[in-house]
């Protein structure tokens, strides 16, 4: 049997390429070491949040399936940051972690094109630094033009609580033992990486009565696009939270030796944004507590997810640090926290494409690129799918612009300035933040995902509507005026009234106007919906510094506009600062814009090379 | 980029000696044919050679030929200097010889740009090395000398070191809003934060303002009525110091009379001796161009006769420089006083006789007084001196004019921080620092938050 794309891994990277590939009418495979964990949510429950939420707008305005997935499944949604800027706020749900991974399989096994074996992967087929396909644990070997790399933490996974090591992915799940030695005889760099995971807790054994509560959002949303709300406001699951207290602290100092990290017994580098709760103790010495949150994992099961508590304690010690906690005195550890290391490859080795640099038809997502997070994996799974089936139809691949999508910031982030720890995105990794909003995913990106042929032309034609609706009411807004004489109007909208007629447009500029009062008072037309009155006024309100951020942007593009030949020999352009030369050599950047971003080329590299880049073009001509 | 440059590196008509600086592939082949002495591409690097530059067997100066191969020379190419001893002909005329031979003349700064392209020298030293290049006095070459050193650079890392707390707190409520013990960041702080930052700004610009007066001098105009004896002040003021008397256009499109030094401050006088000439056909005109003289200066004399009462050009004068650094000189002190300036409130009044020589003494002390020139003598040169920099200052003082309308407009905290940024940013511009992980390094140390 001889397949197209064989994707290596059942997670959220691996489910968004395994169904891209397909739905762009490729025969696909999906490999997954057990199909019960398709889509699994190994470590916290939550979907979204800042930067990641616009992260799951941007998969679902190209046409992946994390978003319509995230609204059949959620226990929780919340809009966070509202009392923030339009280009902060972000959705984050409170997924159920069975009916996730439940309606995820539901969707791939219904996608036509797509098979999926159980087996692990233990090396790649590769003929002169071509990829051909993949070999089994069994021996077996299946063929396919292209292989994408979605294995998440299990190369070479080894659990860490306190001074045990135990190889195994989570859940005592298989790990893949030989990929990575195999991928690193193939030339690849292989580097170790380190997260945690926090303990869970028995639902009945937690004292609710005195924690502090915080419920879901009071309005309806969506994460995709083109779904309808699937979910009643009061049937929303709260989460609580809870500190940690001096007592904690001195159990986890007396105890620190003992845990795998302070022990002494991990090797990979673990993220600075998910520190273990002796990490935050230790580092933060004078903070007499720090916050936890209690959150839900399924309406099936009896667990709680005891967020920020994260730790490789042995688990007596884990037992005295939770039952020192305030509601959690009595409660009963279903699963005890630990540590997770696991192999990753040198993201610096793939092209911004996520091909590889060195074997080629290898495609890697997710994990495996020194990444963390399922947002950050679906979205690179996704592109992965994209650009392995537009190699395939012999099209240029798919790279966003860091002034188009956190996408294209991740992206651009990973194979430009590499990582040494897991890479999780943040807002202020995005210099266009004001540009890359939650509300405008889907014009930044649905016309890509048409084109490409994920978007169907139902949903395009939705979309195509609510542009023809933006500007129509922009006009609409430009040309009616409003006059002095309507006095009991800017009574009701509590403004200061005007001397002569001003526009519409005008008016919504004045900070405590709103467009839906103006609606409410019958302003503007019934007909537009909520998206395109926010898609409106955001344009309005904050035209000045779109403006602003546009103008920094097309700065950018002169640089971006430059290609760089991809066989570029460093070696001969002259005048290359040492460093600047290495770097160059090593990451191989596709546009001087690329170029201008890797630490240790300084401006003057880019000056050289740009006069070189000028030389080479004229001496073709 | 090649090719071979060449250009004088001194100041033409200053120093006895002036030095060619030749630099690209071909200085040293280049040179080497016009010399006479050592074969100079035989000789080692970083040598000094007596010779004659000859040109079709005729001498034309003596020379010492200074032999730099690449890369530790200032360019980074190979670099010959030629220290021409025979004055501004002869040192013109080697320069000839040299473009007949096949090297280019340098444009303005490139030797520096060629540093920079090369990679020798960052952004800021660039900048400061083209002011050293330009440098006349010994006060000029410290504040160059300090801008290589980065003490300008460590002024503005101080500044943004201060934004960048503030920066990284907010970017922490954006990214971990759920967090209800790390403090949230309130529009005072922000307020608070951009009047420090705009103070800080505007205290580099007066100083720079300082710079560059210690560079360019203090352009000072004489004016005052016909024959009232504004060209005898000049001559008093002139001969009262070793004047150093050129014809180089000063800053302004005005003829630079005389540059005499006080504390190490030059004061550039500006010539309106043309202003006698029309004014005794028409006096308007002559009032006329002293006030545009007047705009241009950094301090006016305004000189009236004791002997006189105020005419009503005086009065028109003295309205005109009250917003002025201006100081009052009447003259004439010896005869009869029949002047009245009980009605002018203005401190800086100085009498003066320029017949007898008698009070200009006084009338330095003013001036020293008024530009507070004693500071100089003692302070820590740290000014930013260059255009690219303050410029850039400038940009982020607009940017705080942004910022102070938005807060009016109440646009949010997290839409003003972009601005915050956009100010961290220029300011590491200025210094060769760049974005990158700076912020999330200060984030993660600062701020404890994750899962």
């Amino acid at each position: 049997m001889e397949y197209e794309i064989i994707v290596v891994g059942g997670g959220h990277a691996g489910c968004e390429a395994s169904l891209a590939s397909a739905r762009l009418n490729h025969k696909t495979l999906l490999v997954t070491g057990n199909i019960k964990n398709i889509a699994d949510m190994p470590c916290n429950p939550s979907i979204g949040g800042p930067a990641k939420g616009i992260l799951v707008r941007e998969i679902d305005a190209l046409g992946g399936e994390m978003g319509i997935n995230t609204d059949k499944s959620h226990l929780q949604l919340k809009m966070l940051n509202t009392k923030k800027g339009p280009a902060v706020w972000a959705l984050r749900a409170q997924a159920d972690k069975i009916t996730y991974p439940k309606e995820m399989l539901k969707t791939l096994n219904n996608q036509e094109n797509l098979t999926i074996k159980e087996a692990i992967v233990d090396d790649l087929l590769v003929k002169d630094n071509k990829v051909y396909g993949v070999k089994l644990e069994s021996g077996e070997e299946i063929k396919s033009k292209i292989v994408i790399l979605t294995t998440g933490t299990y190369l070479k996974a080894d659990i860490l609580v306190g001074d045990k090591r135990t190889p195994g992915g989570p859940h005592g799940e298989k790990e893949a033992k030989n990929l990575s030695d195999n991928l690193r005889k193939l030339g690849l760099t292989i580097q170790r990486l380190k997260t945690g995971t926090p303990q869970r807790i028995k639902k009945s054994s937690i004292d609710y009565s005195v924690l502090e509560r915080e419920d879901g959002d009071k309005e309806l949303r969506t994460f995709s696009f083109d779904t309808k709300p699937m979910y009643k406001i009061e049937d929303q699951v709260p989460c609580y939270l809870t500190y940690t207290n001096l007592a904690t602290h001195k159990i986890i100092m007396d105890n620190l030796e003992k845990s795998s990290m302070y022990g002494g017994y991990v090797r990979g580098i673990g993220p600075r944004y998910c520190p273990s709760i002796e990490d935050k103790v230790v580092r933060f010495k004078d903070k007499e507590r720090h916050q936890l949150f209690l959150e839900p994992e399924s309406l099936y099961y009896d667990d709680i997810y005891l967020q920020g508590f994260s730790t490789s304690m042995p688990h007596d010690i884990q037992e005295e640090m939770v039952h020192s906690l305030k509601g959690l005195e009595h409660a009963e550890i279903v699963k005890y926290a630990y540590a997770i290391e696991y192999d990753a490859i040198d993201p610096l080795e793939m092209k911004p494409s996520l091909e590889n640099k060195i074997l080629e038809n290898l495609f890697t997502a997710g994990q495996i690129n020194g990444t963390s997070g399922y947002e950050e994996a679906a979205a690179q799974g996704l592109m992965a799918g994209i650009n392995a089936s537009l190699k395939l139809n012999d099209k240029e691949p798919l790279i966003l612009k860091r002034n188009e999508a956190y996408l294209g910031v991740l992206i651009d982030d990973l194979v430009t300035k590499g990582t040494k720890e897991p890479y999780r995105m943040l807002t202020s990794r995005a210099e266009y933040r004001l540009l890359l909003r939650h509300d405008n995913a889907d014009i930044r990106l649905r016309e890509y995902g048409h084109q490409i042929g994920l978007i169907d032309d139902t949903r395009y034609q939705k979309f195509q509507t609510k542009l023809h609706n933006i500007e129509e009411l922009t006009n609409y807004l430009k040309t009616n005026k409003v006059y002095p004489t309507e006095i009991e109007l800017f009574q009701k909208l509590n403004t200061s009234p005007i001397l002569d007629g001003i526009t519409l447009y005008e008016l919504l500029k004045r900070p405590e106007i709103k467009i839906t009062n103006l609606k409410d008072l019958g302003k503007i037309p019934d007909k537009y919906d909520d998206a395109v009155l926010e898609q409106v006024e955001i344009s309005i309100k904050y035209a000045g510094y779109i403006a602003k951020e546009e103008r920094e942007a097309k700065k950018l593009k002169d640089l971006e506009s430059i290609k760089i030949p991809e066989n570029l020999d460093y070696q001969k352009v002259p005048n290359l600062a040492g460093e600047g030369r290495q770097k160059l050599d090593q990451v191989k950047p596709i546009t001087l814009g690329q170029a201008s971003r890797i630490s240790g080329v300084n401006p003057a590299d880019i000056a050289v090379l740009s006069v070189y880049l000028k030389r080479l073009n004229n001496e073709s001509r | 980029m090649n090719d071979t440059i060449a250009s004088i590196a001194t100041s033409l008509g200053i120093s006895a000696i002036s030095i060619i600086r030749v630099s690209g592939i071909d200085a040293i082949k280049i040179v080497n044919k016009i010399f006479k002495g050592k074969d100079l591409e035989s000789v080692p690097s970083h040598t000094i050679h007596y010779g004659h530059i000859k040109y079709q067997e005729e001498i034309i100066d003596e020379v010492l030929v200074t032999v730099m191969r690449a890369p530790k020379t200032y360019t980074m190419e190979d670099v010959v200097e030629i220290n021409c001893h025979g004055g501004i002909s002869a040192t013109n005329k080697v320069l000839e010889i040299l473009f007949l031979n096949g090297i280019r003349e340098a444009n303005p700064g490139e030797f520096t740009k060629r540093a920079f392209l090369n990679g020798r020298i960052d952004l800021v030293k660039a900048e400061a090395v083209m002011d050293l290049i330009n440098s006349e006095t010994e006060k000029e070459r410290k504040v160059a000398i300090n801008n290589l050193q980065g003490n300008s650079s460590n002024l503005i890392r101080k500044l943004r070191q201060s934004l960048i707390d503030i920066i990284s707190n907010i970017e922490v409520n954006i990214d971990y809003p759920e967090y209800e013990d790390i403090y949230e960041v309130t529009m005072k702080d922000l307020e608070v934060k951009i009047l420090e930052v705009k103070n800080s700004l505007q205290k580099i610009i007066r100083e720079a303002e300082d710079g560059k007066m210690i560079k360019d001098g203090i352009t000072t105009a004489i004016i005052g009525r016909p024959n009232v004896g504004k060209s005898s002040l000049l001559n008093r003021l002139l001969e009262s110091e070793k004047a150093i008397v050129t014809d180089i256009p000063g800053t302004t499109r005005d003829i630079v009379e005389g540059t005499i030094l006080i504390s190490g401050i030059k004061l550039n006088i500006i010539d309106t001796a043309g202003i006698r000439e029309t004014s005794d056909k028409v006096e308007k005109i002559g009032v006329k161009k002293s006030l545009e003289v007047l705009d241009n200066a950094d301090l006016v004399l305004l000189l009236l006769n004791n002997n006189e009462k105020l005419t009503q050009e005086d009065y028109e004068l003295l309205d005109k420089v009250q917003d002025k650094k201006a100081i009052i000189v009447v003259n004439k002190n010896d005869l009869v006083t029949k002047i009245d300036l009980r009605e002018l409130k203005n401190d800086n009044i100085i009498y003066i006789n320029t017949i007898e020589d008698n009070g200009i003494d006084a009338l330095k002390e003013k001036i020293k007084e008024l530009f507070n020139l004693e500071k100089f003598e003692t302070s820590n040169y740290n000014y930013i001196t260059n255009t690219r920099q303050l410029s850039k200052i400038k940009e982020c003082l607009n940017i705080i004019k942004d910022i102070e309308i938005g807060i009016q407009n109440e646009i949010g905290l997290d839409m003003l921080e972009i601005d915050l940024k956009n100010i961290w940013n220029t300011l590491g511009s200025i210094i060769g620092e760049n974005y990158d992980e700076e912020l999330l390094d200060e984030l993660f140390s600062k701020f404890c938050v994750g899962k």
